[in-house]
C-alpha cells in the first residue's frame, strides 16, 4: 500500500468522521433548546481528530521502525548467510538490494544483492500492509470510540482547544530542540574529534595543513591558532575598519542631519546591503576587488600579494556590515532623549559638538552592542570569505597576504572526499563548536549591553 | 575674583572669540561632509556592486547563434521519421551520431574548424528539432545553433580579434544573430556555458523554499502565539525564549553542520535533496519568523483582546479569530524578510551536499537539487570565460526575486501597518 | 554697540511676534520687555504658548522643523533672527533650563564644564576648575556636590539635578537665563531652594521664568505677563497683575476660574 493512499485513506476517514459527527450534534441540538457549549463543527473536529491522530502517530513510529524490522528480516534468508561482517560493504549491499527492489537499480547488479532483492520486496510488502491495515484499524477504532461521545452535555470545544494548546507547545519546543540539536550534534562529533587530537593541540597549535595529516600525531597538522586569527584579522578588524566608521557616520547623518525626505529614501537603501546574498558579495570580491587590492599591493611594493587576501575580503565584509552597525547606531542615538540635545544645544554648542560630547557618549553602550553583533555575524559569514579568501592557513599581520578563517575550513575540510570518521572531517565539528561559543558569548555580551542600555532610557 | 562670572560680561566680539568660531564652524561643515560622505559611500557601494552586476551579466542573457545548414536527407543518420514519432524516439536519438552530423555539417559550411566554431552542445539543438519535426529527415533545412563560448564572447566585442574577424565575417553573411537568451531560463546547468541554463537550480530553489515555508511558517506562527499569549513564565519559557533569540544569530554555517549530522548521518534523508535543504533552512527561518510574529502580535492592543473576552470568547477563540487576522501583516512581512534571506543562502546548503553537478530539474523533493546561490558558487569556480556573464546573469535572477520579495514586504507594511 | 548699552534700552525686545507650527499658529503678535535685573515671569494656562515663546528668545523653535517665527526680536538692539545672527553665539548669551532636569550623562565637573570648554572660556585647567567651582556655588550646590566632582550628573537628587543644569547655564557667563518651568518636576523644598537661587542671581541676568504656579510667579518675579490661546493678554509689574488687573480674562485665571 503506497504512502499516497493510504494517506488519502486516512483523510477520507476524518472527512468522513467530521461529516458524520457534525450532522448528529446538528440533530440533537435541533432537538433541544438548551445551550450548548460547543457549536456542531466543534464535534465534527473532535471525532476527526480523533480519527486521524492515532493513526498517523501510529504510522510516523511504524515508519522509523519498519526499515529495521525488513532488514531483518532479510537477514534472515538463507542467502544472506554469504553476506560479508557488519561494515560499509555489508550496508552497501543491503541498500542496492533495497533499490533493486523498488526498481531503481541501474547497471549490472552485485549478484548477492540481485538475490537478496526479491526478498527484500516481499519483506518490504508484507511491512506495508501490516503497517497500513493497523493504521486503517486504529483511524476506525478510535474515531468511532470518538464518536460515541458526541453526546449533548459533552465539551468538544474544550478538547479541540486542549490539542491546539499543545501543539502551539510544541511548536515552542521545536526552538528548544533545534538550539539541543546544534549543541548535542557539535558536541557529540566534537567529542569524537578530540578523542583523536588532543584539545591543547587544537586549540593552542599554531600548525594548520588537514591535507597531510600524520596518522600517529594527526595533532601536529591541526593547530587551528592561524583559522582563529585570520577568523579575527578579517572578521573583527579589517571589517570593522571599514564598517564602523561608515556606519556609525551614517547612522549620524541619517538621524541628525538629512532632511526626513531623504532619511525614508536613504535608510532602507543602506539597508539593501544587508539584503544582498553573501555569494554575490563573495562573488564580487573575488571578481573585482581581489585583483584590485593585488595590484594596489604591487603597484606599493608589497612582496607577498595575494590575490586571495584578507583585505579584499575584510573589505567586501565591511561593506555588508555596514547596515547592521548603521542601524544599530541608529536606533541607539535616537533613543537618547530629546533633552539631552536641547539642553546642549540650548547651551550654544553646534550641532556637531552635540553629537560628539552627548550623544554619541550616551548612546554608546547600544553602539558598542551594535558592533558586537555585527562582530558577530562578521566572524561566521561564510560564503565571502569561502570564495575570496585563501585555503592556506598562515599567522600573519599583512593584509595582503593570504589568511583563511575557520568558516572557510569548514567548507573546506566538509566538501572533499566523505570519510566521515577522519579527523579531518570531525575537524569542521570541533571548528563549528568553536564559531559557535563564540558568537554565542558575543550575542549574550551585546544583548545585555543593548538591554541595560535601554532600561536606562525608559 | 577672576576673570570669569564678574559683572563684566564676556564680550563675544572680540578676536579671539569670533576666530574661535569660526574654527568650530569649519569643524561643524567638516563633520557634515563626512557624515554626507559616509551616506553616499555605503549608497555607492550598493550601487557599484549592481551595476558591475548589470553590465556583467546582461550579456548573459544574450545568445550568440550560428545558422547551420544540414543536409539530413543525404548524412549518414540511421534514422528513420516513422521512429521519431514512436515512443522510441529519445533511444533512437540517443544512438545516433547527432554530434558527428552536426561537426560535419558545420566543416561543410564553413571549411576546415568550421565545427569549433559551434558549441559543444550544439547538437542537441539539432535533436529538439527533429524531435519536434521528423520530417526534416528528408530534406535539407538550417537550423540555428549556438555558438561556441570564444565566439558568443567575440560577438559581444570582448573576444580575441581574430575571433572578432570571424564574427563580422559571419554577420555580413547573415548567418550569426545574436538574441534574447531564452535557453538560459529554460535549461540545467551543463559543462559549456553557451548550454548552461538557471531553471535547474531555480527549480530546486522553488522546491527548497517550499518546504522551508511550509515547516518555519506554522511552527514559528504558532510558538510565536505561545509565548506571546500563553506561555506562563517560568523557568521552561524563559529558556525557549534564549534559544529563539540566541537561533536568531548563529552563523548559518552551523546549520549546515547540524543538517548534516542530524539530516544525513542521523536519518539517512538522501544528500542533496531539497528536502533536507528545506529543513535545514527552516531551521534557521524559523527563529526570523518567530521574533517577527511576536512583535507583531505584541503590537494588537490588549483591549481587542478585552473586548473578546467580553463577549465569551474562550482564549483559543480569542488568538485565533482576532488577535492572528490583526498581526498577519505585520507576520507575512516578516516571513517573507526571512524566506528572502533563506533564498539568497548559500553555506547551509554546501554542507548537506547541494553542491552536486546536476544537468537535470529535479523531479521532487528527495531528488538530487541545487538551488540559485549554489549554482552562483559553482559557476564563479569555473575558469572558463563564458561562465563569467552566466554567473552575474543568475545573480541578476537571484536578485530580482530578492527584489520582488522585499518590495511585497514593503508594499505589505505600507499598506496594512495600523497605528492603534 | 556692546552690553554697556544706555539703560534705557531693554535687554529683550519682541514685536509682533507670530510663531507657527505647521499650519497651526501657535504665538499670536505678541510684544513685550525684557530688562536687566529683572525676573519677568510669563503665565498663563497650558498649552497657551508660554513655552513656545520663551523657545523664540535663544532661537530653541529652530531645531523644530516645522515651526516658522515671524516678527522681530531684539537683543541688545540686534535682530536675534536676522541672517547674520550667529545662533550658537546667541544661545552662548542667552541661556536656558528646561522643565525636566537634563544633566548630561557625565561627570558633575563635565556637566558644568562643558559649556565653558566648547566656547573656549578657559585657556587652562585651572581656570575651567576656578569657573565649574564658581558656577556650582553660584547655583547652591558647590557644598552637597564638592566631594564628589566625578560622580555622575545623573545620579543627583531631582532638585540637584536641576541646579546643576542652572550651574551648567551660567557657566557660560550669559545675559538671559530663560527658565521653562523649573520646579515642575521638583518637590516642596527643592523648589523652595531653586526660588531662593533665582532671586539670588537676579541682580547679574535678565531671567525670563514660565510657571505655571501663580504663587510661584509672585514670588520670585517683579514683572508678570499672563499669555492665552497663544497672546499676550496682559503684562506690567506683579504686584499689579495680581493684586489689579486690567483685563478680564487675567482676573478669571488668577482666581482660579480656568487653567
Amino acid at each position: 500500500m503506497s504512502i499516497l493512499v493510504l494517506f488519502f485513506l486516512i483523510a477520507g476517514l476524518g472527512l468522513i468522521a467530521w461529516l458524520s459527527a457534525r450532522m448528529r450534534a446538528t440533530r440533537f441540538r435541533r432537538a433541544s433548546t438548551a445551550r450548548f457549549s460547543s457549536l456542531p463543527s466543534h464535534f465534527g473536529g473532535f471525532v476527526a481528530m480523533w480519527t486521524v491522530l492515532p493513526a498517523a502517530i501510529f504510522l510516523a513510529v511504524w515508519a522509523s521502525c519498519a526499515p529495521g524490522l525488513v532488514t531483518n528480516r532479510v537477514l534472515a534468508e538463507p542467502a544472506a548467510a554469504h553476506l560479508p561482517a557488519p561494515g560499509f560493504e555489508r550496508a552497501a549491499i543491503l541498500s542496492e538490494a533495497r533499490r533493486i527492489s523498488r526498481g531503481e537499480g541501474f547497471g549490472t547488479p552485485t549478484p548477492l544483492a540481485a538475490a537478496l532483492a526479491p526478498a527484500y520486496g516481499a519483506a518490504q510488502t508484507r511491512a506495508d500492509w501490516i503497517g497500513g491495515g493497523v493504521a486503517l484499524l486504529l483511524a476506525f477504532a478510535s474515531g468511532a470510540w470518538a464518536f460515541t461521545r458526541v453526546r449533548p452535555d459533552f465539551r468538544a470545544r474544550t478538547q479541540i482547544e486542549r490539542l491546539i494548546m499543545a501543539l502551539l507547545l510544541a511548536a515552542a519546543l521545536v526552538a528548544i530542540l533545534t538550539t539541543m540539536g546544534i549543541v548535542a550534534s557539535l558536541l557529540f562529533e566534537s567529542a569524537r574529534f578530540f578523542g583523536m587530537v588532543p584539545i591543547g593541540d587544537f586549540l593552542f597549535g599554531t600548525h594548520w595543513s588537514p591535507q597531510v595529516i600524520d596518522p600517529r600525531d594527526p595533532g601536529a597538522s591541526l593547530g587551528a591558532v592561524p583559522l582563529f586569527w585570520g577568523t579575527f584579522f578579517i572578521g573583527a578588524v579589517i571589517a570593522m575598519i571599514v564598517a564602523i566608521p561608515l556606519g556609525l557616520m551614517t547612522a549620524i547623518y541619517l538621524s541628525q542631519y538629512a532632511a526626513p525626505g531623504v532619511r525614508t529614501w536613504m535608510k532602507p537603501l543602506i539597508e539593501m546591503l544587508a539584503g544582498v546574498p553573501t555569494v554575490v558579495y563573495g562573488y564580487f570580491a573575488a571578481l573585482t576587488v581581489a585583483p584590485l587590492v593585488r595590484d594596489f599591493a604591487v603597484a606599493i611594493g608589497v612582496r607577498w600579494a595575494s590575490s586571495e587576501s584578507a583585505l579584499a575580503a575584510g573589505l567586501v565584509m565591511g561593506i555588508m556590515i555596514i547596515p547592521f552597525v548603521s542601524s544599530m547606531a541608529d536606533d541607539s542615538i535616537t533613543a537618547v532623549p530629546a533633552a539631552m540635545r536641547d539642553g546642549s544645544l540650548a547651551m550654544g554648542a553646534t550641532q556637531s559638538e552635540t553629537i560628539r560630547r552627548v550623544l554619541l557618549p550616551a548612546a554608546l553602550p547600544g553602539v558598542i552592542g551594535g558592533v558586537l553583533l555585527a562582530v558577530s555575524r562578521a566572524i561566521g559569514e561564510t560564503m565571502i570569505v569561502v570564495m575570496a579568501a585563501s585555503g592556506v592557513a598562515t599567522l600573519t599581520l599583512n593584509p595582503f597576504a593570504s589568511t583563511t578563517t575557520v568558516t572557510k575550513q569548514i567548507v573546506d575540510l566538509l566538501t572533499g572526499e566523505a570519510e566521515f570518521d577522519s579527523p579531518k572531517t570531525l575537524a569542521a565539528f570541533a571548528l563549528g563548536l568553536t564559531l559557535f561559543v563564540i558568537t554565542l558569548l558575543l550575542n549574550i555580551v551585546a544583548l545585555t549591553v543593548v538591554k541595560r542600555y535601554r532600561e536606562a532610557y525608559e | 575674583m577672576g576673570s570669569r562670572l564678574t559683572p563684566a560680561p564676556t564680550d563675544w566680539r572680540d578676536t579671539a572669540h569670533q576666530r574661535r568660531m569660526a574654527k568650530r564652524y569649519a569643524a561643524e561643515r567638516r563633520f557634515r561632509w563626512l557624515g554626507l560622505g559616509a551616506v553616499l559611500l555605503s549608497a555607492g557601494f550598493l550601487v557599484v556592486l549592481l551595476v558591475s552586476m548589470l553590465s556583467a551579466g546582461l550579456g548573459g542573457f544574450v545568445q550568440t547563434q550560428i545558422a547551420l545548414p544540414i543536409d539530413f536527407a543525404h548524412s549518414r543518420l540511421s534514422l528513420d521519421p516513422a521512429t521519431l514519432r514512436g515512443p522510441g524516439a529519445d533511444l533512437a536519438l540517443a544512438a545516433a551520431d547527432l554530434g558527428g552530423a552536426t561537426d560535419a555539417a558545420a566543416i561543410a559550411a564553413y571549411g576546415p574548424g568550421g565545427d569549433s566554431l559551434l558549441s559543444d552542445g550544439a547538437w542537441t539543438r539539432v535533436r529538439d528539432q527533429l524531435k519536434a519535426d521528423p520530417s526534416l529527415l528528408r530534406r535539407r533545412a538550417t537550423v540555428w545553433v549556438p555558438a561556441a563560448d570564444r565566439i558568443d564572447i567575440a560577438a559581444k566585442r570582448e573576444g580575441a580579434p581574430a575571433d572578432e574577424a570571424i564574427v563580422a565575417k559571419l554577420k555580413a553573411a547573415h548567418t550569426l544573430t545574436t538574441s534574447f537568451n531564452a535557453f538560459f531560463l529554460r535549461s540545467s546547468d551543463a559543462t559549456d556555458p553557451t548550454m548552461v541554463g538557471i531553471w535547474g537550480a531555480l527549480k530546486g530553489s522553488l522546491l527548497t523554499m517550499a518546504v522551508t515555508l511550509l515547516i518555519a511558517f506554522p511552527v514559528g506562527v504558532l510558538s510565536a502565539l505561545y509565548l506571546e499569549e500563553y506561555a506562563p513564565h517560568n523557568r521552561w519559557t524563559d529558556l525557549i525564549e534564549v534559544s529563539i533569540n540566541n537561533l536568531a544569530a548563529v552563523p548559518s554555517i552551523i546549520f549546515g553542520l547540524l543538517g548534516l549530522a542530524v539530516f544525513l548521518n542521523t536519518f539517512h534523508l538522501p544528500r542533496s535533496a531539497a528536502i533536507v535543504g528545506g529543513l535545514t533552512l527552516a531551521l534557521m527561518t524559523m527563529p526570523v519568523i518567530v521574533i517577527a510574529a511576536r512583535n507583531a502580535i505584541k503590537a494588537v492592543p490588549p483591549s481587542i483582546r478585552d473586548a473578546a473576552f467580553g463577549v465569551g470568547a474562550s482564549p483559543v477563540q480569542v488568538v485565533f479569530h482576532h488577535v492572528l487576522p490583526l498581526a498577519m501583516p505585520g507576520i507575512l512581512t516578516g516571513t517573507i524578510i526571512g524566506m528572502a534571506r533563506a533564498l539568497g543562502e548559500t553555506a547551509p546548503l554546501l554542507m548537506i551536499g547541494m553542491r552536486a553537478f546536476i544537468t537535470a530539474p529535479p523531479g521532487g523533493l528527495r531528488d538530487p537539487a541545487t538551488v540559485l546561490p549554489v549554482q552562483i558558487f559553482l559557476w564563479s569556480d569555473q575558469v572558463n570565460r563564458g561562465f563569467v556573464e552566466k554567473t552575474s546573469a543568475a545573480i541578476l535572477v537571484l536578485l530580482i526575486f530578492l527584489l520582488a520579495m522585499n518590495g511585497v514586504a514593503i508594499y505589505l507594511r505600507n499598506r496594512f501597518e495600523t497605528r492603534w | 554697540m556692546n552690553v554697556q548699552s544706555p539703560i534705557a534700552q531693554h535687554k529683550i525686545s519682541a514685536r509682533h511676534v507670530n510663531v507657527f507650527y505647521g499650519d497651526k499658529q501657535a504665538i499670536r503678535d505678541v510684544s513685550i520687555d525684557f530688562d536687566r535685573d529683572v525676573v519677568t515671569a510669563l503665565i498663563g494656562p497650558s498649552g497657551c504658548g508660554k513655552s513656545t515663546f520663551l523657545r523664540t528668545l535663544n532661537r530653541m523653535n529652530d531645531t523644530i522643523p516645522s515651526a516658522r517665527v515671524e516678527g522681530e526680536i531684539d537683543l541688545d538692539g540686534e535682530d536675534i533672527y536676522a541672517p547674520e545672527m550667529d545662533v550658537v553665539q546667541l544661545r552662548a548669551r542667552v541661556g536656558m533650563v528646561f522643565q525636566k532636569p537634563n544633566p548630561f550623562p557625565k561627570s558633575i565637573f563635565e556637566n558644568v564644564a562643558y559649556g565653558p570648554r566648547i566656547h573656549g572660556l578657559a585657556s587652562n585647567h585651572a581656570q575651567l576648575a576656578d569657573i565649574v567651582e564658581r558656577s556650582l556655588k553660584r547655583a547652591g550646590l558647590w557644598d552637597e556636590v564638592k566631594d564628589r566632582l566625578s560622580d555622575s550628573g545623573t545620579a543627583l537628587s531631582g532638585g540637584q539635578q536641576q541646579r546643576l543644569c542652572i550651574a551648567r547655564a551660567i557657566a557660560v557667563d550669559p545675559e538671559v537665563i530663560l527658565m521653562d518651568e523649573p520646579c515642575s518636576a521638583l518637590d516642596p523644598i527643592a523648589t523652595a531652594k531653586i526660588e531662593e537661587l533665582i532671586h539670588e542671581l537676579k541682580g547679574r541676568y535678565a531671567i525670563v521664568i514660565v510657571t505655571h504656579n501663580m504663587q510661584q510667579a509672585a514670588r520670585v518675579s517683579q514683572r508678570t505677563a499672563f499669555f492665552h490661546l497663544g497672546a499676550l493678554v496682559e503684562s506690567g509689574s506683579t504686584s499689579d497683575i495680581f493684586t489689579n488687573p486690567r483685563q478680564e480674562r487675567t482676573k478669571d485665571y488668577i482666581t482660579g476660574r480656568y487653567g
